[in-house]
């Protein structure tokens, strides 16, 4: 990665703690921002500002413009057509949206063309075991207000899933089965073939997670063979506030809408109402424009550099840092080291101390100008799992050093000295 | 701030040694008990008060978290086991100006009451580590809320 590249994201530069040069390790909970992405939602509201799809002024027309093309250069990044893209506050609303809309169909919207969204008792959803909170509670919500079952793939010892399990949790009763591209925990990439594959056997829906993959690694939806997908703006460089669901059009149209408001219908009369189709069904209210208009500059920034490119970065770095931890005594890596060349394991990496606390992990590393991340990550079932309540949690991006990865190593390297843990 | 100033050594002490750890039953007539969770970490704490007249006459508990989080109940277990209600109240208000004070030292009058205690004054520059501290504060206050007969409402399931 050309060390320049830096130089696009300003905050990298500032100082934190103690006057100290910030090593930036937090980008699994939201990425840095690039100036092109800045400059792209500031120019949008310096310059083009007005109501999307409504209104037949010149602003409203180049708001709308704007707005739409954004769709079309996040659906490039992930190689979908851009009427397949609905725009969405976050990945954890994307992932409601889904969930939602399944309920509105188990309930009897929809008609004949949403029979296939519909869950009951005897029906199965599915997930895995080692899911971020926003794609484990949907569905267990979903399941505990349908009757439906929810069960899981469950990980092994080591937090990998496991596959041997895959044909016999995937019943023939499964109607959908959610699961996450990358493991914000473990770092590792997901056989997403494997699971498609008994999915599509058993004719059940496959939802995946990609708010760990998209930012970090090439990703082409058709490619993948899932149905649906959903990601977030804030962590592939983009703003805050905005996110994506993407699906097959088929079933986009399809899937009941479960956020009910202005612009998103065809014909409204006192007693009923009538949708459009994907995407816009599922947007209704004004929009976050300008946070579409950024994110648009990050998927365009992110493809400049060039997906490949990203991922062979952040390969080597997950090489040194996981390497790197493993090779500290009294420190445990979750998952398992991985990074043999191909990226098959993120650049990031969970570790807990032994017999210090992840807090006081992470208030070492503050001291030292490092920003992880402490806690259970938003996975609370996977930790239990593994054994622990938390984690600390380094995680890289394009913009990561291999001095940023130093940096972590060496401060990690002192934390049991200075809490007076001996072996 | 110096990272040294934050984990002063009676924290790490009482971090260790763990004064009151242990969820005894607790044989008085006037019992209290709370279950705090800090959300952010997953950080929880149980913690049993048991009050005869106006004295907190036990405190008990068990609980599993970070070096100030553990410290902090050490720390308030051997301060206010034996001490009146009123003592306790008061101690409790001071703690919570500690935290909120940013780093800052208080008056001497509260000082003294928080004795070991005015060692987390580091903790209040750091606000993510605020709850840390407070997690089993909060759980006596609403133990003694039980003790003293008012309503149980929120004991469970709260957040510090």
């Amino acid at each position: 990665m050309s060390p320049d590249l830096r130089d696009d994201f300003p905050l990298l530069a500032r100082t934190v703690r103690n006057g100290r040069s910030l090593v930036y390790l937090d980008s699994g909970a939201t990425a840095q921002k690039p100036l092109a992405v800045l400059e792209a939602e500031a120019a949008f509201y310096r310059e083009r500002n007005g109501a999307v799809a409504r209104g037949a002024h010149l602003l409203a027309e180049e708001a709308t413009e704007a707005f739409e093309s954004a769709r079309a250069d996040v659906a490039a990044l992930i190689g979908a057509a851009a009427d397949e893209v609905v725009w969405t506050s976050g990945a954890t609303a994307a992932i409601n949206l889904v969930a939602n809309g399944m309920l509105q169909a188990s309930l009897g919207a929809g008609g004949a063309e949403a029979e296939r969204f519909r869950v009951g008792p005897g029906d199965r959803i599915v997930v895995t075991e080692l899911e971020h909170h926003a794609n484990l509670i949907p569905w267990q919500q979903l399941a505990a207000r349908t009757g439906a079952e929810l069960a899981w793939i469950p990980v092994d010892d080591d937090g990998v899933l496991r596959y041997d399990e895959v044909d016999s949790v995937i019943t023939p009763e499964t109607r959908v089965v959610a699961f996450t591209h990358a493991s914000n925990v473990t770092g590792v990439v997901t056989d997403v073939e494997a699971i498609v594959r008994r999915a599509r056997e058993v004719g059940a829906i496959t939802v995946l997670d990609g708010c760990q993959s998209v930012p970090h690694l090439p990703v082409d939806v058709a490619e993948l063979g899932v149905d649906l997908m959903a990601f977030s703006g804030h962590k592939m460089l983009g703003p805050t506030g905005i996110g994506a669901l993407w699906g097959r059009k088929d079933l986009l149209d399809a899937l009941p809408p479960s956020m009910f408001g202005g612009s998103a219908i065809r014909v409204v009369t006192m007693e009923t109402t009538t949708w459009l189709e994907a995407p816009q069904r599922f947007e209704p209210g004004t929009q976050p424009v300008a946070q579409a208009v950024g994110m648009a500059a990050a998927a365009r920034y992110l493809m400049d550099v060039g997906m490949d490119e990203v991922a062979r970065h952040e390969a080597h770095l997950a090489q040194l840092l996981r390497e790197g931890v493993a090779a500290l005594p009294g420190v445990r890596l979750l998952g398992p080291v991985g990074g043999s060349g191909a990226l098959d394991v993120l650049g990031l990496a969970a570790v807990v101390v032994d017999g210090v606390h992840a807090h006081d992990v992470g208030q070492i590393l503050d001291d030292r100008g490092i920003a992880a991340r402490v806690g259970h990550h938003c996975a609370q079932p996977l930790h239990r799992r593994l054994g622990v309540t938390g984690s600390t949690r380094a995680s890289a991006h394009l913009y990561t050093t291999e001095d940023d990865v130093r940096a972590f190593l060496e401060a990690l390297a002192g934390v049991r000295e200075f809490f007076g843990v001996t072996v | 701030m110096s990272l040294e100033a934050m984990y002063q050594q009676v924290i790490m002490d009482h971090a260790r040694e763990g004064h009151g750890r242990g969820l005894v039953e607790i044989d008085l007539p006037h019992r209290g008990e709370s279950h705090q969770v800090n959300t952010t970490c997953g950080d929880e704490v149980t913690l049993r008060v048991g009050v005869d007249g106006d004295t907190l006459a036990r405190i008990a508990w068990e609980g599993q978290g970070c070096s100030i989080s553990q410290a902090s109940i050490s720390v308030l277990s051997e301060l206010l086991e034996g001490e009146s209600l009123e003592t306790a109240d008061e101690t409790f208000e001071a703690f919570r100006a500690l935290m909120q004070s940013k780093g800052e030292h208080l008056d001497e009058e509260r000082e003294d009451m928080l004795g070991d205690a005015t060692a987390f004054v580091g903790v209040g520059k750091y606000p993510a580590r605020i709850k840390c501290a407070l997690l089993g504060w909060v759980a006596l206050r609403d133990a003694l809320i039980q003790a003293r007969g008012a309503s149980s409402a929120g004991a469970e399931g709260g957040t510090a």
